[in-house]
């Protein structure tokens, strides 16, 4: 990996989180680096989704608490963790099926965009220049994830792993410090998954993001990820380099299953 | 052969970004304007202008008001002729309360009034979502309505409820033959679409396609689901209020509260599912099509019936009517959900390659 | 005291009316998701075929069983040409569309039977108990007890129905998930049928209730709006939530009718009264900020 891997910029401490009597995640405990790729990876269920939410403020654990960049939150809303540089795609496509490609990125960035409606509506200096300042960034990751051709298309019209793509377009277009991304290759072809791996090096690689993802492939977690954690049932039950986590024997029980 | 776009190529983002990209879409629309700013004035007679432009643009703009709230932000509202109804009501007062009132500034002024409701009978809109907040609107059209005719402050302590608006002065030039009135609306409207336009094609538009599309999403990236919403509803309400003056002022010359009832309001929502969701060019097509409707039915059906010798009578017309928009309803939400406004465009894409056929 | 007993129990009683129209509107939505708007033009249909067909001179029980015919086929001929076709599209289409279908039969009926407002007779008289009003000296009608009563056995049947018979278990697995009911066998086609059917005859009764109340007339349509409070109590996917629902609204808008416009007219002089036009609304209203499911509704959770 080419970009040296810093210091802690995420530090969960003690996480649980229980949907009324389903316990979804018990005392979890884990950091991130920043510039590093931390993998979570488990068997189905062992809520890994519900991590991700917790991290991004979706979902509010009952106990445990959040240090980000030295700040504690522990009941941050969404819209906090988006200004505070976090970005994410979702397992399901959250795309805005009635909008273009382009509108989709464009809405990634509207953190960033400072004008009102009424300036908006008038479309006069400030919002005109605005908008073309913006969509020159936007077209910097349309180019980078190599999806000039569909720029304007609806994205509900698109094949499912070009989807998957322009989500990840609209989580970079918001130039996020820390990336997370849930399951960026499923249901992806070998090729696509390639595509996929590649862009996510590059943005690891050239913009220093963190990357905190779920995946299920393990061919690309062991080759791709600096570290990884491993949870099953809502609990951690590994967290090291992926040599490390490869040969111990709860997670190798975990995922091929033993006599209990 | 003549609605090509080859030889024009943007070479930069500010061009790609016009209202209108096509050279041809570009001379049509000016064309269009000159005819409704010049030809038109200058050809068509009085019951044009009373019985058909002025209700037609009129309509336009309450169900623009309307798209931009349903269409747009995707908040399903029943109760826009309430806010007519505000706006008008606000007009009156302000205009003959105030001496010497500027007409515009009353406009105004009942346009922001009814924003105000707007974004109060918005509220809800956080913790309510899809019909619910339908059933929320009705809550609005029906509680406004009963206001203005119980409360008698707001009718100028006038019997019936029913109020008869002064006529427009502007600068010393009366409003009072159908042609200035129309050019007034004329004017109005045009304005407030460039408006409505340049507002759902920025960061505004997409933040309140993203709240439609997918809300979690949307809070996710950071767009704020209260403000987004509640735009939507002062926007929409500000709309539809200029639109209930304009009704009051310039095409009825007196209301009453119990003309601004649920059946209008299902019209203006009949209009921009008809037209198109999510459209402006839709908003104005609907509304073309659901007033002509009514006059086409009047003279087609007499001579119909007469036809296959069945008897009828203004009553069976206006049954018919009913049927006719029905069915049209149910007809466009399962043939073409996007309206005359996606036909528009299909048909627009076909010209491009005319006259080969693929 | 008695007064506030007797406006109660009328508003009590009228609620059990709106009920039966509410209980139209949850069979449909259980049974298929779909929202029918067109619930209250159906009532007014059903009645109107009732009367039309009695002044062709069909006795009452013919005319109730024609039109129970004309209401079933009316319903089947829905699902197959207009909803089947909008299978895919968000609810919101699909309930616009059930919009498109009340005008729709707003404008037909009346086309096929005239739209002067007409009586209906079906041999109960609307006049206070003896008895209760010599001993208690409160004014409540025979009628709407009889409607009360005969609604209450109706829901009581229909909330068995569902829960105990097996094709009341179908009607709710089909509303659940139509693709696994259909992987299990339940013929969908069926049963949308029945349920329709159903509704028809649900929407048959409350017409008759209705009409012979108030006459046959244009505004029965209106009462299916009164409806949607009803159902934002009850939730929309629950039988008893109807009644619950139904009830409340009752009750509670003859009560604002009657108490609240003195109070208004003290504070601003004038007269206030035509509150039961909005009240429902508003009351659903604030019922939703609290709990946007309803008394006995589903909670709706959103997975990310």
């Amino acid at each position: 990996m080419a970009r040296e891997i810093g210091e802690v910029i995420l530090d969960l401490k003690n996480i649980s989180l229980a949907f009324g009597g389903v316990k979804a995640l018990t005392d979890i405990s884990f950091d991130v680096r920043e510039h590093e790729i931390r993998a979570i990876i488990g068997p189905n269920g062992a809520g890994k989704s519900s991590m991700l939410n917790v991290i991004n403020g979706v979902y509010h654990p009952q106990q445990g608490e959040i240090v980000f960049r030295g700040e504690h939150r522990r009941d941050m809303n969404t819209h906090a963790m988006a200004a505070a540089g976090i970005a994410r795609t979702f397992q399901n496509i959250a795309l805005f099926k009635g909008m273009s490609v382009l509108d989709n990125l464009m809405a990634g960035r509207n953190l960033k965009m400072k004008c009102n409606f009424i300036q908006h509506a008038l479309w006069w200096g400030p919002a005109r220049r605005e908008e073309l300042e913006h969509r020159r960034k936007v077209e910097e990751v349309i180019d980078f994830l190599e999806i000039e051709h569909i720029r304007k298309t609806p994205v509900g019209r698109l094949p499912y792993g070009l989807q998957k793509r322009v989500e990840l377009g609209r989580a970079l277009a918001a130039e996020p410090s820390m990336l997370l991304l849930d399951e960026p290759m499923a249901g992806m072809n070998v090729e696509e998954k390639q595509d996929m791996c590649r862009f996510i090096l590059d943005v690891n690689d050239q913009f220093g993001t963190t990357i905190v993802l779920i995946e299920h492939d393990m061919g690309v977690v062991m080759d791709i990820s600096d570290r990884v954690v491993v949870l099953d049932y809502g609990k951690k039950i590994g967290d090291g380099v992926p040599d490390e986590v490869k040969n111990n024997p709860e997670v190798i029980a975990a995922y091929l299953g033993t006599q209990h | 052969m003549f609605y090509r776009e080859t030889g024009q190529f943007k070479t930069s983002y500010a061009a790609d970004q016009q209202i209108f990209p096509i050279r041809q879409d570009r001379v049509g629309i000016v064309l269009l304007l000159a005819a409704a700013f010049v030809v038109v004035p200058l050809t068509a007679g009085n019951y044009w202008f009373n019985a058909i432009l002025i209700p037609f643009l009129i309509f336009a703009l309450a169900a623009l008001g309307l798209n931009i709230l349903t269409g747009y932000a995707g908040q399903l509202s029943l109760g826009s002729a309430a806010f007519m109804a505000v706006g008008a009501y606000a007009a009156y007062n302000f205009q003959v309360r105030i001496d010497g009132m500027p007409i515009l500034l009353s406009f105004i002024l009942a346009g922001l009034t009814a924003a105000g409701v707007g974004i109060l009978f918005g509220l809800p809109s956080l913790r309510i979502k899809g019909f619910y907040l339908a059933v929320a609107t009705l809550a609005a059209q029906f509680f406004i309505v009963w206001c203005l005719t119980k409360f008698p402050y707001l009718t100028n302590y006038s019997s019936s409820g029913v109020i008869s608006v002064p006529g427009i002065e502007m600068l010393g030039f009366r409003f009072d033959t159908p042609q200035s009135r129309y050019l007034l609306v004329l004017s109005i409207v045009a304005v407030l679409a460039l408006l409505a336009k340049n507002m759902v094609r920025s960061t505004t538009g997409r933040a309140w396609m993203a709240v439609r599309d997918m809300d979690v999403a949307a809070e996710v990236i950071g767009i704020p689901l209260l403000r987004t919403k509640l735009l939507a509803f002062a926007v929409s309400s500000f709309y539809c209020g200029i639109a209930g003056a304009l009704y009051a002022f310039c095409y009825l010359g007196s209301v009453e509260p119990d003309g601004f009832s649920l059946d209008m309001s299902f019209k203006i929502l009949f209009m921009i599912i008809v037209g198109g969701v999510g459209s402006i060019l839709g908003s104005f097509l609907g509304a073309a099509f659901i007033l002509l409707l009514p006059i086409f039915l009047d003279i087609s059906l007499p001579w119909l019936a007469g036809l296959l010798h069945l008897p009828f009578d203004s009553a069976t017309v206006s049954h018919i009517q009913l049927m006719v928009f029905g069915a049209l309803i149910m007809f466009f939400l399962i043939v073409e959900p996007h309206g005359l406004a996606r036909l528009w465009q299909i048909g627009k894409e076909k010209l491009r390659l005319w006259p080969f056929p693929h | 005291m008695q007064f506030f007993l007797e406006v109660l129990i009328g508003g009590l009683l009228s609620g059990v009316m709106y009920s039966l129209v509410a209980l139209g509107f949850v069979l449909i939505f259980k049974a298929s998701g779909v929202f029918n708007f067109a619930q209250g033009a159906m009532v007014y249909f059903a009645a109107l075929s009732v009367v039309g067909c009695m002044e062709k001179g069909a006795p009452l029980w013919l005319a109730l069983i024609l039109a129970f015919v004309v209401m079933t086929l009316f319903g089947i001929a829905t699902e197959k040409f207009v909803l089947r076709k909008m299978v895919n599209q968000p609810p919101i289409a699909l309930f616009m569309a059930t919009i498109g279908l009340a005008f729709f039969i707003e404008g037909l009926a009346p086309l096929l039977w005239g739209n002067e407002v007409r009586p209906l007779d079906i041999g109960l008289v609307d006049e206070p108990i003896a008895w209760i009003l010599d001993n208690w000296n409160m004014v409540i009608s025979s009628f709407d007890l009889f409607a009360a009563g005969l609604a209450l056995v109706l829901v009581a049947l229909l909330a068995l129905f569902f829960q105990y018979t097996r094709i009341g278990r179908a009607l709710r697995a089909v509303a659940d998930d139509h693709q696994a009911a259909l992987s299990i066998g339940i013929p969908l086609q069926h049963i949308w049928a029945l349920v329709w059917a159903v509704a028809g005859f649900v929407a048959l009764v409350a017409g008759m209730l209705w009409g012979a109340r108030n006459g046959v007339q244009f505004a029965l349509t209106f009462t299916a709006l009164k409806a949607l409070p009803v159902l934002i109590l009850g939730g929309f996917t629950s039988v008893p939530g109807a009644i619950v629902g139904g009830l409340i609204i009752g009750a509670s808008e003859k009560l604002a009718e009657i108490y609240i416009p003195p109070v208004l007219a003290g504070w601003f002089g004038g007269n206030f009264g035509g509150i039961e036009g909005w009240f429902p609304y508003v009351m659903a209203l604030l019922f939703l900020l609290v709990r946007p499911e309803g008394l006995f509704g589903e909670k709706h959770i959103d997975r990310v």
